[in-house]
């Protein structure tokens, strides 16, 4: 099918972008790499009457090295995201999830930034933002502002970023000492998580100082496994301590029954795939 | 409508389009480079691929405004000027990779863009390399082992000769064949 | 004369790569969409978003305005000129046979249903005109479920038919007189199994959407098509719309997959061709993938209660099959026939002495169901090699050895079944044996017990399935006995051109079989010409105008066997020449190699065929009452179908904490009778068996509670990618048809007849220890996961 009919811009600087989704107004959309957005368009099932097209803004790209956090650009790809040799060795969760985005050709167009700002509750990056404790910088209207990724995801398909706003960068902390495991569920190659866990660990002495843990499609929002972290914090680093603290996978959680998964499967799943993630993570 | 320019398959072209024109739309409708089809409306069955820039994109997914001053080849692009085929276009045929083949234009872009980056593919790497492209006529079997021969034939360059290889071939697939 | 069939190093047998692949790999295929007429129309159809409702209105003015828009039509403008829709196999005296309008008229009774039409000069003016149009539906009550349908008092698909039963057909191998009474071996029984098995609905999804291109504007109405059969298309086209036959074209360029799905004649080829003549302008409709979904026939769907009666032994005694097929809310033209065909093949490769097979057809509303791959014989096998699994349990048999048991031997064939087919040959034990041996089913059997013993979380499971299908459809004779509208014949024509190259016309309509490869070598080997030297001509009635297309694995099986015929009959053609230019008598002539001389002359003058064709060419100098022509046609109608069979085995791990499955291996030992070309024959096993495994593990058309497809595109309708499916190993063993000049069987359904029943059969293997007994199709994560959960739950199942 052939979307319908919509007004077009290409900008050039973050500034012109926004101020064309001022002009724009409540229909405006940006167009990162479009690879969620064309298919939608495609069906009809998205009718923006102007697409800012934010391809030719070259400050958007790249990763860069911080000191203690890397910045990645929000229209870096996918692909290069994955092969990026600071994101490898300093966020290498976020690597191993973005490599599950998609496929090959959807990587090589599809961006880190645009992954985030869709929103997809089955979307990969939200869970690995969220575990990475992430922060977005945001160009708006009123300037520029930093969003949490614990405030970014608000609700289905629905983040922080207001009508006027783009997101320029995110920020990832690096995480020194860690080590990261990124656990994907589905069936089919092509198909979403049905329920994905990022998880991350601090190993000391034989037991688990610290972990992260975040769960993709476990609700209309990524969400902490907090349970799951009180529980493995100063635990052992055994197989029955992990599983024990996995079982908490769940709690607080409420994920949907749709037509991939009943709720009650994506909370089974939730516990089988953190205790694998953690033990990926730690190395166990 | 807007002004938009790109190379395909080697040849300039500037053209006025509509925003909406998906690249696809436009490489058919617009430019007759009908060797690049479309089999789905969600981007799941790769049978659009082309490279774009030299990597591989799915033209159903990208508006024909977002490749403005892009190189863009095609399957009708990948032989040279004489005829001759791209090694995996000729993998393809010797090792019977193709069916219907609706869906080899597009496999055959996804796999010259898997091997640019990969070498020297195992048979898994081929099969997520391909996750992007969907075929109902092979199972993937001979794809798999075409993609293979072309990693093999690129790597020692070899020009390849049809004939020579199925004789070659004949009396090793009178048995098992995996 | 003397005719030597087999050339010594001949094309029969050989790995030619094939002829089509020049123009696929390049991008100069020619696909209907490709095409681009002159003044060309593109048509964009308003879908009922309804699964049954009344129309009350439908206003199209706003779209009439659009921008580009040339005409909109509704059912009712076109009432007159677009025909009905043609079902050509009634299956029984009264089977009800509704009305099917290609544009809905008042009511629409499947989601998905077209109800009004745009002509636009491009297709996104269409596209966008379409959303102009307001169309009012009364909601009426939907019926889903075949059981609730069939209940007292259910809504009606179809008001006028006061049911929504479509048909009931009985095999009874007591009243047949083909074999004993299943009632009377369930009385006898030492053990009876009964069980029910869902076959989901599927859909065929070939990877070309459908596309149709009328001209309307010679002498000749011509329509290109994305079809499977140009010529029963041409035939209904004509009989449906009251067009004459001779005015209309058929043409089907190449065709991307069909796999049964384009083994339709179509409502969109319907309004295509009436908005053709309406507006007496080109148009072209191309779906789009979301369009297919909703409106290319599904396939499979059918509820089967089966039940097995065997003695302690091992020996099976009997066999019943209680079936209801869903058809959908229309019949397609062989709806009612699918699970028919399937009628005779619950037997498979066993001699069961009694059989009994009922099957109802039921009205949904639902997309209409069709033939798709192996049509209605996957169906019978899976519910057989599935039983045959659970009588191996019930009686402590290894599912091999109960097979071994019950199976006919090589030294029994023509063997006639209780269905009352007769079997033409087979070998089911050599097949066996060499699958187990590539698949090295001792060893997996004994790292299954391990891991059984150390109540490992990830499980291996052993599946087999054994087949035979009939194909090779179709003798004209039994489709006459079983009420289907044509015949089953197929034709060949073979010309010799002056210079001795050979044009081949076939009635096959390939779609990726490679004909054009596989008929020229067997033209070569038949002629002794150069492989190079024939060209294959089909899918166009204006060359090809006979045939009966391509389907049910009958090209090679029935029209190779036209096409050797003709060839022969070239042979006899030029024999008189050849012996008038060689001065020879024709009795003392042989023809070996492509050239005649005379019998026992090795060092004598020869005449090839091509100086034959040349002399005929002039035609200066030809003996008395000779054409001047050598070429040739013929027609076949088989006298039996064709029984290919083989021996799959699948080792599948499920992870029993997550309820995924991975297959480990798959074997496919196939016999297919004497291949053609080995290469075309493997690519067929492999697609085969990959459509199969995706039936067992990852695709099923769903509906909501309202009838609104939930599957309908490639997100939710999951078709299997690389990464997906296993290494296949394939091998034959050979044992030709008694039948057939060549000795060749079929293979295009064998894959997907045998592998959907093996993996499930590894599924529900490894997971027996866990007290399950089946996981309903396809075999999900979820499912599998929630079936062990249910299994726990009934009887505290641990690891045994």
């Amino acid at each position: 099918m052939i979307p319908a009919p919509f007004d077009y811009t290409r900008v050039a600087t973050v500034e012109d972008a926004v101020a064309a989704l001022a002009g724009a107004g409540e229909d405006g959309k940006v167009l990162a790499g479009g690879q969620s957005l064309l298919p939608m368009l495609r069906l009809r099932l998205a009718a923006p009457t102007m697409l800012v097209d934010l391809g030719g803004v070259a400050e958007l790209r790249g990763v860069r090295d911080d000191g203690d956090a890397l910045i990645i650009g929000a229209m870096t790809t996918h692909d290069e995201v994955v092969k990026h040799p600071l994101v490898r060795e300093h966020a290498p969760l976020i690597a191993q999830a973005a490599e599950t985005v998609g496929d090959r050709q959807i990587r090589h167009l599809g961006t880190f930034g645009g992954s985030l700002a869709h929103a997809d509750p089955a979307g990969d990056l939200p869970g690995v933002a969220l575990a990475l404790d992430a922060v977005m910088s945001v160009a708006g209207p009123g300037g520029m502002r930093d969003v949490r990724a614990s405030e970014f995801f608000v609700d289905y398909f629905t983040t922080a970023l207001g009508p006027g706003d783009v997101l320029v960068s995110v920020r990832v902390p690096k995480l020194t000492g860690w080590t990261t495991h990124y656990e994907k569920f589905h069936q089919m190659a092509q198909s979403w998580s049905v329920v994905g866990v990022a998880a991350a660990v601090r190993r000391s002495n034989g037991s688990i100082a610290e972990a992260r843990v975040a769960l993709t499609n476990m609700g209309v929002t990524p969400v902490r496994a907090h349970g799951v972290e009180e529980a493995l914090a100063g635990a052992p680093a055994t197989a029955d301590a992990v599983a024990t603290a996995a079982a908490r996978a769940a709690d607080g959680a409420s994920p949907l029954t749709d037509g991939v998964a009943s709720a009650e499967y994506r909370t089974h799943l939730a516990s089988v795939l953190t205790k694998r993630a953690v033990m990926a993570a730690g190395g166990l | 409508m807007t002004r938009i320019s790109m190379t395909v398959d080697g040849v300039r072209y500037d053209d006025d389009v509509e925003p909406r024109t998906l690249l696809v739309q436009h490489l058919r409708d617009r430019l007759g480079k009908v060797g690049t089809v479309v089999g789905c409306d969600t981007s799941n069955c790769g049978a659009c691929t082309v490279l774009l820039s030299g990597r591989s994109v799915k033209a159903c997914s990208i508006l024909a405004v977002q490749a403005d001053g892009a190189d863009v080849t095609t399957i009708e692009g990948l032989a040279g000027d004489g005829g001759e085929l791209h090694p995996v276009q000729a993998a393809f045929h010797e090792q019977h990779g193709l069916q219907c083949g609706f869906c080899t234009p597009g496999m055959i872009m996804a796999a010259v863009d898997l091997l640019t980056e990969n070498s020297e593919p195992t048979d898994a790497e081929i099969r997520e390399g391909l996750e992007g492209n969907l075929c109902r006529c092979t199972g993937y079997q001979n794809i798999v082992r075409a993609v293979r021969a072309a990693a093999e034939s690129m790597r020692t360059s070899v020009p390849s000769t049809p004939e020579s290889a199925e004789a070659a071939e004949a009396g090793s697939r009178q048995g098992v064949t995996t | 004369m003397t005719v030597t069939e087999q050339r010594p190093g001949g094309e029969v047998g050989r790995d030619r790569r094939r002829k089509e692949d020049a123009r696929l790999i390049t991008g100069r295929t020619a696909w209907t969409d490709n095409l681009s007429l002159p003044g060309m129309l593109h048509l964009a159809i308003v879908r009922s978003p309804m699964a049954h409702a009344r129309i009350t209105g439908i206003d199209v003015t706003a779209a009439r305005g659009a921008p580009g828009v040339v005409d909109v039509f509704t059912g009712r403008d076109v009432a007159d000129l677009q025909g009905s829709m043609p079902c050509v196999w009634p299956v029984t005296e009264d089977t009800v046979l509704p009305a099917y309008p290609p544009l809905a008229l008042d009511e629409v009774r499947h989601a998905g249903e077209p109800v009004a039409v745009v002509a636009a000069r491009d297709r996104a003016s269409a596209l966008d005109a379409l959303e102009l149009i307001e169309v009012d539906y009364e909601p009426l009550p939907v019926v889903l479920d075949m059981e609730e349908a069939l209940a007292d008092g259910a809504p009606l698909v179809h008001d006028a038919a006061g049911t929504n039963r479509c048909y009931t057909w009985i095999l009874d191998s007591a009243q047949a007189g083909t074999g004993a009474d299943v009632a009377r071996m369930e009385a006898e029984a030492e053990v009876v199994v009964s069980r029910r098995f869902i076959q989901q609905r599927l859909v065929p999804a070939f990877m070309e959407p459908r596309s149709t291109v009328v001209d309307p504007t010679g002498d000749q109405i011509t329509m290109w098509s994305s079809t499977q059969v140009p010529h029963i298309l041409r035939v209904l086209l004509s009989l449906g719309t009251g067009v004459p036959e001779h005015k209309i074209r058929v043409i089907a360029p190449d065709v991307g997959g069909g796999f049964g799905g384009k083994l339709e004649v179509t409502p969109e080829e319907f309004i295509a061709f009436a908005a053709a003549r309406r507006l007496n302008k080109p148009v072209k409709f191309t779906e789009s993938r979301s369009e297919a979904m909703l409106s290319a026939h599904h396939g499979r769907d059918q509820i089967q209660d089966i039940t097995v009666t065997a003695r302690r032994d091992g020996t099976v005694t009997g066999m019943s099959a209680r079936l209801l097929a869903n058809m959908g809310a229309y019949l397609g033209i062989i709806t009612p026939g699918i699970p028919i065909l399937g009628a005779f093949m619950f037997g498979g490769i066993y001699k069961f002495p009694a059989y009994r097979f009922e099957c109802t057809g039921v009205f949904t509303n639902t997309t209409k169901t069709d033939a798709y791959r192996g049509a209605g014989r996957p169906e019978a096998t899976f519910a057989l090699e599935r039983i045959m699994d659970e009588l191996a349990v019930e009686l402590g048999l290894d599912p091999l050895e109960l097979r071994r048991r019950n199976w006919i031997e090589r030294d029994e064939f023509p063997f006639t079944t209780a269905a009352g087919l007769t079997y033409d040959s087979g070998d089911y034990a050599k097949a066996t044996d060499r699958a187990t041996e590539l698949f090295g089913y001792d060893a997996l059997r004994q790292e299954q017990a391990a891991r059984r013993a150390a109540g490992d979380t990830v499980q291996l499971g052993i599946g087999v399935s054994t087949y035979t299908e009939m194909c090779g459809l179709a003798p004209s004779r039994v489709l006459g006995q079983l009420r289907y509208a044509a015949g089953g014949w197929e034709s060949a024509s073979v010309r010799m051109l002056p210079t001795g190259k050979v044009e081949v016309v076939t009635g096959t309509s390939p779609h990726g079989q490679g004909h054009e490869t596989a008929w020229s070598q067997i033209v070569a080997d038949q002629l002794g010409v150069a492989f190079e030297d024939v060209e294959v001509l089909h899918g166009d009635t204006r060359a090809s105008h006979k045939g009966l297309d391509t389907y049910g694995s009958r090209s090679l099986a029935v029209g190779g066997i036209a096409l050797v015929n003709a060839c022969r009959r070239v042979v006899e053609k030029a024999m008189p020449v050849a012996a008038h230019l060689l001065e020879a008598d024709p009795a003392d002539l042989e023809f070996t190699d492509g050239a005649f001389r005379v019998k026992g002359a090795p060092g004598a003058a020869t005449k090839t065929l091509a100086d034959c064709a040349f002399a005929v060419f002039q035609s200066h100098d030809l003996p008395d009452g000779v054409e001047s022509t050598l070429d040739a046609d013929a027609t076949y109608d088989p006298e039996n179908f064709s029984y290919p069979h083989g021996t799959h085995l699948c080792a599948v791990e499920v992870d029993t904490e997550t309820g995924m499955v991975k297959i480990r291996s798959y074997v496919a030992v196939d016999d297919v009778g004497r291949v053609i070309n080995p290469l075309i024959v493997d690519g067929q096993v492999h697609g085969g068996v990959a459509q199969g495994i995706a039936q067992a593990l990852f695709e099923e058309a769903r509906y909501d509670e309202d009838g609104n497809l939930m599957t309908g595109t490639f997100v939710e309708y999951t078709i299997p990618s690389a990464a997906d499916l296993p290494d296949l190993v394939t091998d034959r063993t050979e044992t030709p048809a008694p039948g057939h000049p060549l000795g060749a069987k079929g293979v295009g359904e064998a894959g997907t007849i045998a592998s959907t029943p093996a993996v499930v059969n590894a599924v529900v293997d490894a997971l027996r220890p866990l007290g399950v007994a089946d996981v309903r199709m396809p075999c999900t994560p979820e499912r599998v996961w929630s079936t062990i959960q249910a299994a726990r739950a009934a009887n505290g199942g641990e690891l045994r």
